[in-house]
């Protein structure tokens, strides 16, 4: 290509649709059906896994023990190569990832527990320090003559293209076997991540427990190293369950879905990476994983962005709407003229462009008609409209008569409130303040 | 100008000093994100800053300083203000959210770099963690005498000439002229850092500590806040280069934190931890690059961003341990300090009562510990009590007064919790047993109690010997 400058004309040898379809469904070579299966897997670990370290809060202390990771890759070479070993073994270089990763873990709770440090700080520290060791580390190897030294780089960014079939097998099983641990413990987590207090008044070892789900967390890290690499793994731990969250209050259904997100980003990522060149799978998981997150973010009918902001702009609207009424209401018997909509927008504090917006909508439900440039209720919107004044003023006297407010006061709590009684609380205001003796006005 | 001097000059000199600043500038504006519990946020950054890194590299085609510090700073700002919004519109739990945004953005940067790379760009996704400090370097010319004029530190490359080397025959190339860039620009965000630190002080240290007192007052901790993210972003940037995204995160937390460990005071926080991030930046150069030529690994070197984070762990670690109020060390000290005097008040206590009834074996009551055993041998050599002639021990006159007074606030406690309090006699003797050992002086007890001279189990009080 003559302008590299430019990162568009990419000149990608896009895949064809049938090559497309081998990959997908593991039938395209051993190698690469072991590659797609085994991220999958992970990504399927990593979501349930991370979904218990977000309920408790423990979703950066993945971040420490991924960095923490490499000090022990770096020695479990070094130890290997000087006693005559080959020092890149899979096996050989993991464990030393899991034991120096599992002291990261221990100094953050030293931390946190023996000095006035804070976690975010202990964290960091522990991070950047074992980090820092590991980058020594490496940089001695490079001085050493050893040879099959250029791996190791690959563990902090990961790289499925250099996985041997073995390492991808190796991979898929020891995140299947998290998987199944996690599958097993499943109610004891939720139980501690539910309510930890509670467990351990129910006799359950919440100490015990939480080790356990801490050694998932090492083990999920441990395997991702080499397809996602020791920076992104934490992402592949918290961007599920934080997108599964968008979707359910439920503890059971979030780890059932961050799950199946996380299979899901790994299997499409490691699918692209696979079939494109250039595209390093960790970087690809992690940003399908963030689409992912996107979509569940704006979407997701519980918590997602467009369906709190249309209940809020609902909300509002029906607020407006109860104003309205009731100013008509009130009104209506003292004064004879209808009113403007401009001038009504004015009572109710809305601006005019609003009131109209008002005024039409209500027309058209039927709750008002138009008088000439004025507004003047229907028989169902003065019905409904009384029903709001009496609300207000149910609330309104139980706020005096029962809590004390000053009636200088009640107005503005009472119209907040008002909109969200429902039949049976203005039926008990009633039967209350009836008893009390203090009237409703009708 | 010897050769020794010259490559001390122009390749330690001007890397030592760019790990220097960049540790002194982290460090500095570290104190903020420690104390406001935003440690990670300067993780996250750094994380963050790659793919404006990238696009900065390539909109400009080279490593010209300003496309990169621009994109760089344009994601940094990004990353900030993704992570608030996760947090404050998603309502995402603020670790996730900030785990969620750094991580997308630095796999966006990943996949950048490798993709820039395959069209033979010349950067890397390692040298943004390790820096190549190997490129700071400073060609000055030899003679002492233009060496420290102004023009010639200030001004870039000057010359470039070839010329052939006497002793090996062989063309070497020259370069000489002023201070490499990556230096200038740490320079510039040192100062940039060390004057809003001095200019916004006060202001820093009450949003840092009371952000609601400081915002009811009409200071604006949000803007605060906001200057300190772009600072923590720029010090990111003009470091990354030279030392590495590593050092960074581990200058803006660790020397904040070992200084934290050290002290309660804002201003000698801040100075401590400019010292630690000193050191360490001094002590980890020469770890890393003379170091191992002195061990017998002659023309290697460590990685000096590694070494000198090494370092600070190190120094936080002596810190954690050693610090005078906060120390493990001094706080176990004192712990086992309060243990002894206990137990030698026991003993004492034992003792006494032992004498009371009459059945001086009493002393075979207290824990047969090493504690116990260490007390009886304190007081021994004080001469506090001695062997008795049966075996065992008894008082010595000196052991007696103060085991009187020990017993005699335990035995005024007791009274008064019965009293006044109005707890039963067989429930007060527990709480008497702690009290005692805090108490200088019980008689304060005495005007509240009714004159008397028995406890609540009808024994004695001891008189008070001084009164």
């Amino acid at each position: 290509m003559s302008t590299p400058a430019s990162i568009t004309d990419a000149g990608i040898d896009w895949p064809t649709l049938g090559e497309l379809a081998h990959t997908l469904t593991f039938t395209a070579g051993f190698n690469a059906a072991v590659v797609v299966a085994s991220a999958s897997l992970l990504g399927v670990a990593a979501g349930i896994v991370g979904a218990f370290a977000l309920l408790r809060k423990r979703a950066l202390m993945g971040d420490a023990l991924a960095h923490a990771t490499l000090p022990g890759i770096a020695a479990a070479f070094i130890t290997a190569a000087l006693l005559g070993g080959q020092g890149r073994r899979l096996e050989v270089l993991l464990l030393g990832a899991a034991v120096s990763g599992v002291l990261g873990v221990l100094c953050v709770q030293l931390i946190v527990r023996h000095t006035r440090l804070r976690e975010d700080a202990a964290i960091g520290i522990v991070l950047s320090c074992f980090f820092g060791l590991g980058v020594v580390l490496l940089s001695a190897i490079q001085s050493m003559s050893v040879g099959d030294q250029g791996g190791l780089a690959s563990f902090i960014y990961g790289q499925t293209a250099a996985m041997l079939p073995r390492d991808a097998v190796l991979t898929g099983v020891v995140a299947l076997l998290a998987l199944i641990a996690a599958a097993l413990l499943i109610k004891e987590f939720t139980l501690v991540c539910f309510n930890d207090e509670f467990a351990s008044v129910q006799g359950w070892p919440v100490a015990r427990i939480d080790v356990l789900m801490m050694a998932l967390v090492v083990v999920v890290t441990v395997a991702g190293l080499q397809a996602v690499g020791l920076l992104l793994i934490v992402a592949l731990l918290i961007i599920p369950p934080a997108a599964a969250r968008f979707w359910t209050d439920r503890v059971r259904t979030l780890v059932i879905l961050s799950a199946i997100l996380g299979g899901l980003s790994a299997y499409m990522g490691a699918t692209a990476s696979a079939l494109l060149p250039r595209l390093p799978a960790g970087a690809v998981i992690v940003l399908t994983a963030g689409v992912v997150f996107a979509f569940s973010m704006l979407a997701a009918p519980a918590r997602g962005l467009v369906a709190v902001g249309v209940r809020r702009v609902r909300l509002s609207a029906r607020i407006s709407r109860d104003h309205a009424l009731r100013e008509l209401v009130v009104r209506e018997k003292t004064e004879a003229s209808a009113i403007t909509p401009a001038a009504l927008a004015s009572e109710i504090g809305l601006s005019p462009p609003a009131g109209r917006w008002l005024a039409y909508r209500l027309t058209r439900v039927g709750l008002v008609e138009r008088e000439g440039v004025g507004l003047s209720l229907t028989d169902r919107g003065r019905t409904l409209g009384r029903r709001i004044d009496r609300n207000h003023g149910l609330w309104q006297r139980y706020l005096i008569d029962q809590a004390d407010v000053a009636p200088s006061h009640v107005d503005l709590s009472a119209d907040l409130v008002e909109h969200v009684l429902s039949p049976e609380m203005v039926e008990r205001l009633e039967a209350k303040l009836t008893h009390a003796g203090g009237g409703a006005p009708a | 100008m010897s050769d020794a001097t010259y490559a001390f000059v122009s390749l330690d000199l001007p890397a030592a000093l760019a790990g220097v600043l960049a540790a002194l500038t982290c460090a500095l504006l570290g104190n903020f994100l420690v104390l406001r519990r935003q440690a990670l946020m300067g993780d996250a950054i750094s994380h963050a800053v790659l793919p404006g890194i990238v696009v900065g590299f390539l909109i400009a085609g080279s490593r010209a300083t300003w496309p990169i510090f621009l994109g760089a700073a344009g994601s940094a700002l990004v990353a900030v203000m993704l992570i608030e919004a996760l947090r404050r519109v998603a309502r995402v739990e603020a670790g996730a959210a900030m785990g969620v945004g750094f991580s997308i953005l630095f796999a966006l940067g990943v996949l950048l770099i490798e993709q820039a790379s395959a069209r033979g760009v010349d950067l890397d996704a390692g040298c943004v963690l390790y820096g190549q400090l190997e490129y700071v370097n400073w060609y000055p010319v030899h003679d002492w005498g233009r060496f420290w004029t102004l023009e010639h530190i200030t001004t870039g490359y000057q010359t470039a000439t070839t010329t052939i080397s006497p002793d090996t025959g062989l063309p070497i190339l020259i370069k000489e002229g002023g201070l490499p860039r990556q230096l200038w620009m740490l320079a510039a965000v040192a100062i940039a850092a060390f004057t809003f630190v001095g200019v916004f002080y006060k202001e820093l240290r009450l949003t840092t500590f009371d952000p609601a007192l400081a915002t009811a007052l009409g200071f604006r901790a949000g803007l605060m806040h906001a200057m300190l993210m772009v600072l923590v972003a720029s010090a990111t940037v003009a470091a990354f280069e030279a030392v590495g995204s590593i050092l960074v995160i581990a200058m803006l937390i660790v020397p904040a934190a070992a200084a934290r460990v050290c002290t309660d005071r804002y201003a000698v926080q801040l100075l401590a931890s400019l010292a630690f991030a000193l050191a360490a930046g001094v002590l980890g150069y020469i770890a890393g690059a003379f170091a191992p030529a002195w061990v017998g690994f002659e023309g290697r070197a460590l990685n000096v961003a590694g070494t000198m984070t090494l370092v600070a762990a190190v120094l936080l670690t002596g810190a954690i341990f050693l610090a005078p109020a906060h120390g493990v060390l001094w706080r176990g000290v004192r712990r086992r300090r309060l243990a002894l005097s206990v137990a030698v008040e026991d003993v004492l206590a034992a003792l006494y009562r032992g004498d009371e009834s009459g059945d001086p074996s009493r002393v075979a009551d207290l824990p047969a510990s090493a504690l116990t055993l260490k007390a009886l041998s304190v007081l021994n050599a004080r001469g506090e009590i001695g062997r008795a002639p049966g075996g065992g021990w008894r008082l010595h006159e000196p052991g007696r007064r103060r085991a009187a007074s020990i017993v005699r606030r335990h035995r005024l406690w007791e009274s008064w919790l019965v009293d006044e309090m109005g707890l039963r006699p067989d429930h007060v003797h527990e709480t008497a047993e702690r009290l005692e050992h805090l108490t200088s002086d019980a008689g304060a007890l005495e005007p509240d109690l009714p004159p008397r001279a028995l406890d609540p189990h009808q024994r004695p009080i001891p008189p008070d010997d001084d009164a």
